[in-house]
């Protein structure tokens, strides 16, 4: 996927790693008990900075989205892309593009079950979600 | 101390003015833009650069527009939080002016959105935390991230994109009579939903215009005001508010609500010491058309879910209860990229009794903006009378 590469920071570094192993990683909050993102050292709810990073297990919903038909260089000006608000399960939530899906409304319920998956993306993975597998 | 000392009438707009043409100014550069918006509002206050000794703007250092024209200030405010920008700037000025902090205070705009004439190039940081977190994803141009939150809107009330259509449709209604503004053909919920789709659910029409354009505010105390020749035009501050949430769209605390919105519209109404049915008027940022809906609650003028209803009943258009955006909007006014300036000016037009599109009696006029994405917020209650 060539388009808008990010660069990762050192306050942010651990979740692009994890990306790269192929992990979603969201930081913890030990005072609230509670994940937060974006990721920043100390949890925007309490100032604390008894946090952790926590693998997550990648499941979500799908809150909002729109379907960008003039994505911008360098992105694919002729392939629309689904820009998703999703809801991770343990909490937060975060933009990302939503794959393996026809760009159509009708294919694109809110609250559908989302999963994570992983594209590249210059020097970093990035985090992706597509449909849950519908067991057989 | 009490955040209504800068408010109660005792600070004026004493000047208001748009550059002499807005739309397609290949012709102007962005600080040619803020200059002929700044002349045309001291004029139009019956004062010079002479008497100016505060200097605010928004995108382009203070300091860049004050020497450009002249003027040595004495309070400078470069506040930059988005579109809403000009909003905090007239509460900036206010306390400023009644704290002695200045006298008169000039508040310019000018860009050139669409001829790019002089303006600086647009860089991505990829380091940001939306370059990292929301741009990868295709949510940076403004279509496809402002808008993301508006279908969860809409399902979450029970409204449909046909909302978002009627928003556009009664905007429009009020472009018809502004020679200035940029799309001015009537329009039917079926021919902005039949539009091209820019970013489903939003057709084209449902996005506000890409103009050159500016503005300029002069401010200065209501006692000072009364000796201008421009006292019978002057147009009181009864109280403001500013606030912020999310620097990125997808940290909003809840993607049908707008915190930022409702906190400084509070703040506007509890400083003014005024109630909804006091507002006559309603200037509501409006880069997409999800957003009048998302004011009209925030701000409290409806309850939650009836936003929609509000706009296709007619309420919003000529002879309605709460006219709203009646220079036609960003939607079909303009938007030079900071909108806020022309949402103040519309403001200062009604309340004067000299809009293109003019409302019988508007006494109050509340303006409600939005900074960048869903992030920051300003608010405004003008009045013709200082109480
Ligand atoms: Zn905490």
């Amino acid at each position: 996927m060539s388009g808008f590469e990010p660069t990762p920071t050192p306050e942010t570094a651990p979740y692009w790693d994890a990306a790269a192993r192929g992990d979603l990683s969201v930081q913890f909050c030990l005072q609230c008990a509670r994940h937060y993102f974006y990721p920043r050292p100390a949890c925007p709810r309490c100032g604390g900075e008894s946090v952790e990073w926590r693998t997550v297990a990648g499941r979500a919903r799908l809150v909002s989205y729109v379907i960008n038909h003039r994505p911008l260089p360098p992105f694919d000006a002729t392939v629309p892309q689904i820009v998703a608000l999703v809801e991770l399960d343990e909490g937060p939530r975060m933009m990302t593009a939503i794959v393996g899906v026809e760009p159509a409304p009708e294919h694109l319920p809110l609250d559908l079950a989302l999963e994570v998956a992983f594209v590249d993306c210059g020097d970093v993975r990035l985090p992706v979600f597509k449909p849950m597998a519908v067991a057989a | 101390m009490s955040a209504t000392s800068m408010h109660g009438g005792r600070v004026a707009i004493v000047g208001a003015s748009e550059t002499d043409t807005i739309g397609k100014r290949p012709d102007a550069s962005v600080l040619g833009l803020h200059a002929e918006a700044a002349r045309n509002a001291l004029r139009d206050a019956g004062l010079t650069i002479s008497d100016v000794d505060g200097i605010a703007t928004a995108g382009i250092y203070p300091q860049d527009i004050s020497h450009y024209l002249g003027i040595t200030p004495r309070w400078l405010d470069g506040t930059l939080v988005g579109g809403c920008s000009f909003l905090l700037h007239v509460r900036h000025a206010a306390a400023a002016i009644a704290a002695g902090a200045a006298d008169v205070v000039l508040v310019t705009h000018g860009e050139s959105g669409r001829s790019g004439v002089g303006a600086d190039p647009w860089i991505r940081n990829p380091a940001a935390i939306s370059g990292q977190f929301e741009q990868p994803y295709g949510a940076q141009a403004p279509y496809s991230t402002f808008t993301v939150p508006a279908l969860r809107f809409l399902h979450d009330r029970g409204m449909t994109v046909e909302h978002l259509a009627h928003v556009a449709v009664a905007q429009r209604t009020w472009a018809v009579d502004n020679p200035r503004a940029a799309r001015r053909d009537p329009v039917t919920v079926a021919d902005v939903l039949g539009g091209p789709t820019i970013a489903y659910p939003f057709t084209r029409d449902m996005c506000c215009v890409v103009t050159d354009g500016g503005g300029a505010l002069v401010l200065t105390s209501a006692e000072r005001a009364r000796d201008l020749p421009s006292t019978n035009r002057a147009v009181y501050l009864l109280g403001s508010g500013e606030s912020a949430e999310s620097s990125i769209v997808s940290q909003m605390a809840d993607p049908g609500s707008f915190a930022a919105f409702r906190h400084a519209s509070a703040e506007a109404f509890r400083t003014a010491g005024l109630t909804h049915a006091d507002i006559d008027h309603f200037m509501a940022y409006d880069a997409f058309a999800h957003l009048p809906l998302y004011a009209l609650e925030d701000a409290g003028f409806v309850g939650r879910g009836e936003s929609g209803d509000f706009v296709a009943e007619g309420n919003t258009v000529k002879g309605g209860r709460l006219p709203v955006n009646t220079n036609g909007g960003g939607l079909s006014y303009t938007h030079s990229g900071m909108y806020g300036m022309y949402a103040i000016q519309e403001a200062v037009r009604q309340l004067r009794g000299e809009a293109h599109a003019q409302v019988p009696g508007v006494d109050v006029s509340f303006v409600l903006g939005v900074g960048m994405f869903f992030a920051a917020a300003g608010s405004l209650v003008l009045a013709r009378h200082p109480a």
